[in-house]
């Protein structure tokens, strides 16, 4: 795996840079070189809000991408923004809770998941963008479901540990979306 | 012995190296988009028993920068681009002075107030002065995340060895990203003896002074001399650079920091195509690794050198004297906080190559 690349992106207060951090951390478990980079400057909650994570197994030059291999959006005009940025045969997994368009482009593998209602219906809306990191990960094995639980483990605070189960519970009903 | 590699933001590990190597004193001002490292001194400092002040304003921080270096400290100040240049003034007094102190300019698009994405353009800021007067700066350009951490350990044994301002030049994007860091257990802190320092009189029979004014011309030419002669033994011992191809290299890269990322893998990407692209990659951009480049400029094998930088042309000067006209010189450059993409890159190695110019 050379420079995969994956674009998260949303509205400010959705957890994007978080889960951006969580799937560098899982691919990081695993070895792999990886790489976080956030929009930064005024930014605002309910603005947009977006980072792009690259992971290699070599060392890795831009961690600005310009094709990214996934694309994950959480509101349209995220979706209208990086639909462009994907490379052809490349993933597009949107949230279709909050997202109801179609994408222009039939070059691309196309998920539409409803993120936001699984996360309500799981009683935390911090759970839409960990199902979505559920579905990255089955659709593409860029980490597996074992280094995300163990990464976890090892970010997280012992007193937090209880709720590393209700996330993968997240991240297992997210990855049945993946195709 | 190296530690787990962790996940960390390039500004949070600067200031962790800092206190690392011993660095209890930080004096900042925030801006965009290096604060991450005051928010880091802000929380450290006072759990290990140091001084963090935000200070009034950038001129403020480097003032007290002076200060805590004059008593022999270890001291640090950073910021970015439009605050750098606000603290120049104190640079100077630095340089004047001769105190050993580590400044981090985490670059921005300029001039001016200009915007907050990554730039390359406060070059022949940090390396031609940038205050007034005959100084250097002895200036370190890490290009990841570990780097930031060893090369920052290393800027305040090079500051107490010589007592000279080190600058640490990043920009936005090494600032901002995460990426993983090994930790060292035990830091290759060199404890240098200040005697010159102002820590009280005691039992010596002068006290000593910290000055950068000598109002006699003999008496400050005699200074700018051996200002210019600690400058040679510098350049004679602390250049740093990577080579990366340069036995067979047809065209060589001169990238620093971020575009020295871009540009291996496009090292990469060429090789692919049949093209031999090698690099060389300077660790510090004063000293400047010319002789190295002198050198491979007079290789048979080397036909173009390409240079790519963050801005309009900087560090090609450098490059282009060192090369001394023995081979052509080109440049790629983005500005305003656009990174260069590979490909870019790679098209413009496709076009010297094919130029018959290799």
């Amino acid at each position: 795996m050379i420079d995969f690349s994956v674009i998260l992106a949303g509205f400010g207060g959705q957890g994007i840079l978080s889960a951006g951090k969580m799937a560098a951390e899982a691919a990081l478990y695993e070895g792999k070189e990886v790489s976080w980079f956030p929009s930064y400057g005024p930014e605002m909650r309910g603005g947009t809000a977006n980072c792009s994570v690259v992971i290699s197994d070599e060392p890795i030059g831009s961690p600005v991408i310009n094709d990214a291999d996934v694309v994950i959006c959480l509101n349209q005009p995220s979706m209208e923004k990086f639909e462009a940025s994907l490379k052809p045969g490349g993933y597009l997994i949107i949230d279709s809770s909050l997202i109801h368009i179609q994408p222009t482009r039939s070059d691309i593998n196309f998920i539409a998941m409803p993120a936001s209602d699984i996360a309500s219906e799981l009683g935390n809306m911090q759970f839409a963008t960990i199902s979505m990191l559920g579905c990255l990960s089955k659709a593409t094995g860029c980490f597996s479901r074992d280094s995300f639980e163990s990464s976890l483990k090892e970010v997280l605070p012992e007193r937090h540990h209880n709720k590393i189960p209700g996330n993968l519970n997240a991240f297992d009903k997210g990855a049945s979306y993946a195709k | 012995m190296a530690q787990k590699r962790v996940l960390m933001k390039g500004n949070e590990v600067i200031a962790e190296a800092a206190i690392r190597a011993g660095c209890r004193n930080y004096f900042g001002y925030p801006i965009t988009p290096q604060t991450e490292v005051m928010h880091y001194m802000a929380k450290k400092m006072v759990q290990i028993g140091g001084n963090f002040v935000q200070a009034e304003s950038e001129v403020s921080a480097i003032n007290m920068v002076y200060g805590a270096a004059s008593a022999g400290a270890r001291v640090m100040t950073s910021s970015s681009s439009p605050g750098i240049s606000l603290k120049q003034e104190g640079i100077s007094y630095i340089a004047g002075a001769e105190l050993p102190a580590v400044v981090v300019n985490i670059v921005r698009a300029g001039p001016g107030l200009g915007g907050i994405q990554p730039a390359q353009g406060d070059y022949f800021q940090a390396t031609k002065g940038g205050g007034h007067g005959d100084y250097r700066n002895l200036v370190i350009a890490p290009a990841s995340v570990q780097e930031l951490y060893e090369l920052t350990v290393e800027a305040f044994n090079l500051a107490d060895k010589y007592r000279m301002l080190v600058m640490i030049l990043g920009d936005g994007t090494l600032g901002q990203m995460m990426e993983p860091v090994a930790f060292r257990d035990e830091e290759p802190v060199v404890n240098y003896e200040k005697p010159w320092a102002c820590t009280g009189r005691g039992d010596r029979k002068e006290h000593n002074t910290i000055t950068s004014i000598y109002i006699d011309p003999d008496v400050l030419e005699k200074k700018n001399l051996e200002l210019q002669e600690k400058y040679k033994v510098v350049e004679e011992n602390e250049v740093r650079y990577e080579a990366i191809g340069l036995e067979d290299a047809e065209i060589v890269i001169t990238a620093f920091s971020t575009c020295s990322r871009i540009s291996k893998n496009v090292i990469r990407q060429a090789a692919e195509m049949g093209i031999k692209v090698g690099m060389i990659r300077p660790i510090t951009l004063w000293p400047f690794p010319s002789k190295i480049i002198a050198e491979t400029a007079a290789k048979s094998n080397v036909k173009a050198f390409l240079d790519v930088e963050l801005n309009a042309g900087q560090m090609v000067e450098d490059v282009r004297l060192a090369v001394n006209g023995q081979k052509p010189v080109y440049f790629h450059g983005r500005m305003g906080g656009n990174l260069p993409t590979q490909k870019e890159i790679l098209d413009k190695i496709v076009e010297i190559h094919k130029g018959g110019n290799v």
